[in-house]
């Protein structure tokens, strides 16, 4: 494998990778409050359907973003409302919130534009197009840092520069503030934040929206930056295995932008490759479709250190009386 | 005024039962989808012009998940539509399980293929995939600059790797020395459905130097058209004429009529022949689509050297090998 294959290799790697930090940073805010959340599919697949739509009828990639936050926001107040205030199963509201979301992107989008659940395909401005970064094209000719450069780093649509900064800023939120700290401690120790005198339905709700508007911009980068239209079912279990990730991670900031990448790259290794040929043993292309499974599992079984859940993660919280 | 609403009611029931009587068809739509711009779309194509031309009506069902192909099909079967046509290849077993349970009705398996002894009311309706995908690809092995094509198949099934082995095949007749890169999308159903893969394997293509790509993946495949037209390289679609989708970027479209299969088998109705139909070159079953949105890519000398070769693969001086026949593809490996 040359330099530039390798480089391409990356750079796929980015493209694959983001939707899924954005997902799976949009999991952690929720898990580490204590809300499991695994109707991030279906919250990405409303985001990347009516952030497509909107961006069609108006012509404005940020209304489609806009829009595409708000759905997922709207998704995310229901699952809070049903596993906060009603105290609902948590897997359960997030599977609801899968099928209605599969459900209801088609039937709105066969209404507004009767083409068979699909939106028209946007154009110019509708589109988040790559961006190149400055002096990208001046620099592509030095050696090596070059491509470095203006293949891997530069290119690529707004929203992959937010979702990389989001994960610093993440690590900051809940490593560095009040409101992180409080966070953390919701998903482990409600009780000890209420006997603190802060309210646990409060930060809840908090994080069930952060988490809303990261699936929000990862689901309007699938269908505006990656495609220039929403399809039936376009986010393929990219939800779950955003959520593979986060577990693969062990729901912290820097080690679920290292899990993504990693599935990233395993993605860009299987859409390069079909067979690869490691020494006259061919390694099928199936393999690497299921590594990503197969990793997470080797570390929920504790091969590879301990993946431990929120302590409270999946409890509704019920005051003491 | 009463005798005449009893007249009209009567009219009306007997208009209704009539309709029962006489069987409207049923159509089961696999699990791309009715809208597909594709292989299902065109099931729903032949289907409207069915009612269209004859006034009759049919009904129709989109599947969700693999559970509900039976229950489907029982359902038609029971509420007495006849024939009960349905398209993929994954409605095959299916229909080998409940088609005895039936035997009054006809039912119709577009792409599956169910033993015509042991089922006789059911018609397995097959195409010549491969020629069809031969002739696109001698399209592409001319078109191409780079002298690299390269193929997006949506689910790694026999089915699809006979497209690309035809495919490959129609490119190394025109250029002995093309390569030919193939991709599957995936190894489930939700392959047909992942139109952000298919972009990835159409970029991870062009980096590889492909400047012509044929899609044979249902939904994913408009994500394999759409990197094409915005990366500059041209592009097959399958199944409908998806030249239009991107005009100017689709080289053509690999025609497989599932409309005329669909239509002449609701025009049938019941009376419709069993069996095992097989529609190739010579029936028009497969083909290439020329229309107002590719005839600047077309040149005339492409059109002659593919007419030509469909001229002799009808008259069975050209054999174009079919993948499903033994499972290996001489201009191919996967």
């Amino acid at each position: 494998m040359d330099f530039i294959t390798f480089i391409q290799l990356l750079d796929s790697t980015v493209r694959s990778a983001t939707p899924l930090l954005l997902a799976c940073l949009a999991g952690l805010f929720s898990e580490r409050a204590g809300i499991f959340d695994i109707g991030l599919e279906g919250k990405m697949l409303a985001a990347a359907f009516f952030s497509a739509a909107i961006a069609a009828l108006t012509g404005s990639a940020l209304m489609g973003l806009g829009a595409g936050i708000l759905a997922a926001l709207s998704l995310s107040l229901i699952h809070g409302v049903a596993s906060i205030n009603f105290r609902g199963n948590q897997l359960i509201s997030g599977v609801a919130i899968n099928f209605l979301a599969s459900g209801m992107t088609v039937l709105v989008a066969q209404h507004l534009f009767s083409q068979g659940g699909r939106t028209p395909t946007l154009e110019g401005n509708a589109r988040f197009e790559p961006i190149t970064l400055p002096f990208a094209d001046a620099l592509a000719d030095v050696p090596y840092l070059g491509p470095i450069y203006s293949e891997l780093i530069s290119g690529h649509a707004i929203l992959v520069y937010v979702a990389m900064l989001t994960v610093p800023l993440t690590w900051w939120v809940l490593y560095r503030t009040r409101f992180g700290l409080r966070l953390r401690a919701v998903g482990e120790a409600p009780e000890a934040v209420d006997t603190a005198g802060v309210s646990v339905v409060r930060m809840r709700f908090a994080a069930v929206l952060i988490c809303g508007v990261l699936c929000g911009i990862a689901g309007a980068y699938l269908a505006m930056g990656l495609q220039a239209s929403f399809t039936k079912e376009m986010t393929a279990n990219r939800g779950y295995i955003a959520l593979a990730a986060l577990i693969f991670a062990k729901w912290r900031p820097w080690y679920a932008l290292g899990a993504c990448l990693l599935f990233g790259f395993l993605f860009a290794i299987e859409t390069r490759f079909q067979n690869i040929d490691i020494a006259g043993f061919i390694l099928p292309v199936q393999f690497v479709q299921a590594l990503p499974y197969i990793l997470t599992v080797v570390v929920l079984a504790g091969f590879v250190g301990k993946a431990i859940p929120p302590r409270a993660g999946g409890q509704p919280y019920v005051k003491e009386r | 005024m009463t005798l005449m609403q009893k007249f009209l009611g009567a009219a009306a029931t007997l208009a209704l039962t009539a309709g029962v009587a006489s069987a409207d068809p049923a159509l089961i739509y696999d699990l791309g989808g009715k809208f597909d711009k594709s292989f299902n779309e065109a099931a729903f194509n032949g289907a409207e012009r069915f009612a269209k031309d004859t006034g009759g009506a049919y009904k129709d069902i989109e599947m969700q998940s693999e559970a509900q192909r039976e229950q489907a099909l029982r359902r038609f079967a029971e509420a007495g539509y006849n024939p009960v046509v349905t398209t993929g290849f994954s409605f095959s077993t299916p229909i080998a399980n409940i088609a005895a349970d039936y035997p009054d009705t006809k039912f119709v398996t577009v792409d599956g293929f169910v033993d015509p002894a042991a089922h006789p009311n059911v018609l397995s309706v097959l195409f010549s995939e491969h020629e069809g995908s031969y002739l696109v690809g001698m399209m592409a092995g001319m078109a191409s600059k780079t002298g690299t094509v390269s193929f997006v198949g949506g689910m790694d099934i026999p089915l699809i790797r006979k497209f690309a082995c035809g495919y490959a095949q129609g490119v190394k007749a025109v250029n002995p020395d093309a390569t030919v890169i193939s991709n599957m999308t995936g190894t489930t159903p939700s392959a047909w459905n992942d139109p952000v893969k298919g972009s990835e394997l159409t970029l991870a293509q062009i980096s590889q130097g492909s400047d012509v790509v044929y899609a044979a993946a249902g939904g994913t495949g408009l994500g394999v058209l759409q990197t094409a037209a915005d990366k500059g390289i041209l592009s097959i679609g399958v199944d409908s004429n998806q030249n239009y989708l991107h005009s100017g970027s689709v080289l053509t479209s690999m025609l497989k009529r599932v409309d005329v299969a669909v239509y002449d088998a609701m025009s049938a109705g019941a009376d419709m022949e069993t069996g095992v139909k097989v529609l190739g070159l010579a029936q028009e079953g497969v083909g290439y689509a020329l229309d107002e949105h590719n005839a600047s890519l077309v040149s005339e000398d492409m059109k002659a050297a593919v007419d030509a070769a469909r001229e002799k693969i009808i008259a069975g001086e050209l054999m174009v090998h079919d993948y499903m026949s033994d499972d290996t593809c001489p201009a191919l490996t996967f």
